[in-house]
């Protein structure tokens, strides 16, 4: 159900190709699909409705009349609002630290929204990037263990922790806390405050006395991602009781569009500072409202996949593998290194979601039953060759063949697709050096070939190249155009990016 | 933020315009009480249900039907906004259903959710509840991952004085809830409450792990575990139904609950997700005390939904 804008515009102006420019009838009916994929994406209502009003303003003008493809000039259009609206005027908010020491930095939420392991990361994160000295204090006196989850998010930050003190209230805490601050010499208190729901007065009540004794330099609003039309009024609601100075959204991990962010931006004006990506302390990001832009819109999020692919990929297993391949080998151990590669990454869904104009492709396959089971199976049937086999796969013939299948619990064909699959990779890694687009091309083909039901090549040419052609996609995105990186066994090159990926934006 | 003059950027337009529009929105629900059920009335409603998170198909579903009925020259807000939740009311009703821990014991009941969704506080909840009943549960403190997760769960354990198995962090939790499940029927303990760690849906290897906790369970007992509550939380938009969708696949989802539900959000998500996954809504949970978890009233979640005051039940 959530299509991506593009595709879902590709519709609205099948019909229009070819007259170049747009009429107010023509926008507006790519505005109402525009508010549709704005309302699936969680953004709030009244968010929707204004930014689809400033939008058909940019639209309908000559921005629109100057271009050749109107699907893709009204995206860009919206891509930019977005972005712009997302990154206000300063496009990489840090931290402010500019007070006397102690400078303290609050954090408050609702419940359940991520504020005592945001705590930890921040922490972690001035510690390291900005060699400060942190003293962290939870002040969450209603939630069971939410300071000892403080605590030991501190042990492991390697930061200082103020000490519990049973039946202390908060605005207590907070005054101790400012105080050993000072004593101790630390550059920052971070205060962690109980989660609170928007219509309780007193807890309301209680944050805003504590911002007033710790005075805080910094005051951020912790939200989650996957929060939906209430963003708006939470946003509110916190920003009339506290001075907050920025947001943090997180769980930015998930599959959610994450349009909260450009409610909460919205209606408070504050910027988003940090995205939190994972349970890890060191899962903080940098905020990049272009990547958010992309998000809310689905149009993938490229960046995201190079950064997974990086991190998961074992580097000294890609050099050998580029030196193997250099030589022209690529037997099947690699093949299983491949596919445990692309499972690491979230599976076939997880990568395909993160490319942009690939959600027809994920629906094709979802009809085909190709999901990761497939990666698992085919993991399965290499296990079940000897070494020798794998090494030299050409002397699988009849009998090894049964003997795999029955090893696997897989049919033999299964074993045959396998093995046509490993070598149509192979003869494209010989390729792959000088391949770039047609090579990865001709190996989405080899991969479908050795799906059940297969892929018709052509079909993933008209997806990846053709759309590319046509000028689908936003300009400026990262890994839009003709850089359809690789998906399936695709091999990962040291450098992390698919092998035959052009790393400089040529075509 | 920096606050130098410069020229009106977008954002500053967009703000402005943003504050006349939500005005407008007010001064749209006050003014429907005038006018009879028009286009533009409808769609107003349709809006109210957006903004509600019922998502834009259930919303206009809901809107279409009530197209159907007749309302008099002076309607006023409150009669149309009662026939709004009438049939919201209506398509509920079917989920209305309480826990029913009946079987030969132990029940194993599992909490599943994404991260700070509320698992645990409802586990403490039910903990208490079923005390109250007469039954004896037992509490598996499953969440291994989170810091201070056993130590959250182990003190609902104390306070409703339910006997608890934990382990350190890090522990395997299947084999935990397994050991679980073994002490229980050692114990005479007719319920396992069971913790798990909060997962976002799309981490595979994390749900991976879910399904290995359902697949060990059923070495004990091939019905186990006999009820999967997927906690959602009020807050939640649209991504309740990939939660739903992929929590089912990886641990059998059997129920939900609703938990957070006294802020501002209304949880709307909550009827798309029941219809579309044909899951009974267990309770809802309105507050922190013990008493504050309900049992699902489809009547009183739908006019809290259209923002009527709740009838005095």
């Amino acid at each position: 159900m959530f299509d991506a804008l593009s595709d879902r515009l590709q519709g609205v102006f099948d019909s229009l190709t070819g007259k170049g420019s747009l009429s107010e009838k023509d926008v507006d009916a790519a505005l109402r699909e525009v508010r549709v994929a704005l309302l699936e994406a969680d953004v709030a209502l009244p968010v929707v409705k204004d930014f689809v009003a400033r939008v058909r303003e940019k639209a309908v003008g000559e921005d629109v009349i100057r271009s050749v493809s109107p699907g893709q000039q009204v995206v860009k259009i919206v891509h930019d609002a977005l972005t712009e609206v997302l990154a206000g005027d300063d496009p990489a908010p840090e931290l402010n630290l500019r007070a006397t020491p102690p400078v303290a930095i609050m954090m408050a939420g609702l419940q359940g929204t991520g504020k005592t392991t945001t705590a930890g990361k921040i922490a972690l994160r001035l510690k390291e990037k900005d060699k400060k000295k942190v003293l962290l204090a939870s002040l969450d006196t209603r939630r069971p263990a939410a300071m000892e989850q403080l605590q030991q998010l501190a042990e492991r930050a390697g930061v200082a922790f103020l000490p519990i003190v049973q039946g202390q209230s908060a605005t207590e805490i907070a005054k101790r806390a400012m105080n050993a601050g000072k004593l101790g010499g630390h550059d920052v208190v971070i205060l962690d405050t109980a989660g609170r729901t928007t219509v309780d007065e007193d807890l309301m009540g209680e944050a805003a006395e504590i911002a007033r004794i710790a005075n805080p330099a910094e005051t951020l609003l912790v939200a989650d991602a996957l929060t939906g039309q209430d963003a708006v009024e939470t946003a509110k609601r916190f920003n009339e009781s506290l001075p907050l100075t920025g947001l943090v959204l997180t769980r930015i991990d998930g599959d959610s569009r994450g349009g909260a962010a450009l409610s909460m931006r919205s209606v408070t004006g504050l910027p988003i500072k940090f995205l939190g990506a994972g349970e890890k302390l060191d899962a903080l990001q940098a905020f990049d409202a272009r990547r958010l832009a992309g998000r809310i819109l689905g149009q993938g999020d490229v960046v995201e996949l190079v950064e997974k692919a990086s991190e998961q990929v074992d580097q000294e297993e890609a050099e050998k593998l580029a030196k193997k391949m250099k030589k022209g080998q690529f037997d099947m151990d690699d093949l299983a290194n491949q596919l445990r590669q692309l499972q690491k990454m979230g599976g076939l869904g997880g990568v395909m979601g993160l490319l942009p104009g690939m959600g027809k492709m994920k629906k094709q396959m979802a009809g085909m039953e190709m999901d990761d089971s497939i990666l698992k199976r085919q993991e399965a049937i290499i296990s079940s060759m000897t070494r020798e086999e794998r090494a030299k796969p050409i002397i699988i013939k009849a009998s090894r063949k049964k003997r795999i299948a029955a090893g696997s619990g897989v049919a033999v064909p299964e074993v045959n697709k396998l093995i046509k699959m490993h070598r149509q990779m192979a003869d494209m890694m010989k390729k792959a050096g000088k391949g770039g687009m047609k090579g990865m091309m001709n190996a989405m083909g080899g991969m479908g070939g050795g799906m059940p039901g297969g892929m018709d090549p052509n079909k993933l040419k008209a997806l990846g190249a053709g759309k590319a052609a046509k000028g689908e996609g936003l300009p400026g995105l990262p890994g839009e155009g003709g850089q359809m990186p690789g998906l399936g066994g695709m091999p990962l090159g040291p450098d992390g990016l698919p092998i035959g990926m052009p790393k400089d934006g040529k075509k | 933020m920096s606050d130098q003059d410069k020229k009106p950027g977008l954002f500053s337009r967009f703000a402005k315009g943003l504050k006349r529009s939500s005005d407008r929105l007010s001064e749209g629900v006050a003014a429907i009480a005038k006018k009879p059920l028009d286009r533009e009335t409808l769609d107003e409603l349709e809006e109210l249900l957006i903004a509600s998170d019922l998502g834009g198909v259930a919303a206009m579903e809901i809107v279409e039907a009530l197209k159907e009925q007749r309302f008099g020259e002076n309607v006023s807000e409150a009669e149309i906004k009662e026939a709004l939740a009438a049939e919201i009311a209506k398509r509920l009703k079917p989920y209305e259903k309480p826990l029913d821990l009946s079987g030969a014991p132990p029940r194993v009941v599992l909490f599943v959710g994404v991260n700070g969704s509320g698992k645990t506080t409802t586990l403490g909840k039910i903990s208490q509840k079923l005390n109250d009943e007469n039954w004896r549960p037992l509490i598996a403190a499953g969440d291994t991952f989170r810091a201070a997760a056993v130590e959250q769960v182990a003190a609902w354990a104390d306070r409703t004085n339910t006997p608890i198995i934990k382990k350190d962090i890090g522990a395997d939790a299947a084999g935990l809830i397994f050991d679980a499940y073994g002490q229980a029927m050692m114990q005479g303990r007719n319920v396992v409450l069971a913790d798990t760690a909060g997962r976002l849906q799309n981490r595979r290897e994390l749900m991976e792990e879910l399904e290995k906790i359902v697949r060990v369970l059923k070495k004990k007992d091939p019905k186990a575990p006999h009820e999967v509550i997927l906690v959602l939380d009020a807050t939640v938009g649209q991504n309740a139904l990939s939660q739903a969708e992929i929590f089912k696949q990886a641990a059998e989802v059997s129920g939900l609950v609703m938990t957070k539900l006294d802020g501002t959000a209304k949880g709307g998500v909550l009827m798309a997700v029941a219809e579309k996954h044909d899951l009974p809504i267990y309770y809802i949970g309105v507050g922190e005390g013990v008493d504050d978890l309900q049992p699902f009233d489809a009547e009183a979640f739908a006019r809290g939904l259209v923002g009527l005051e709740k009838e005095s039940a």
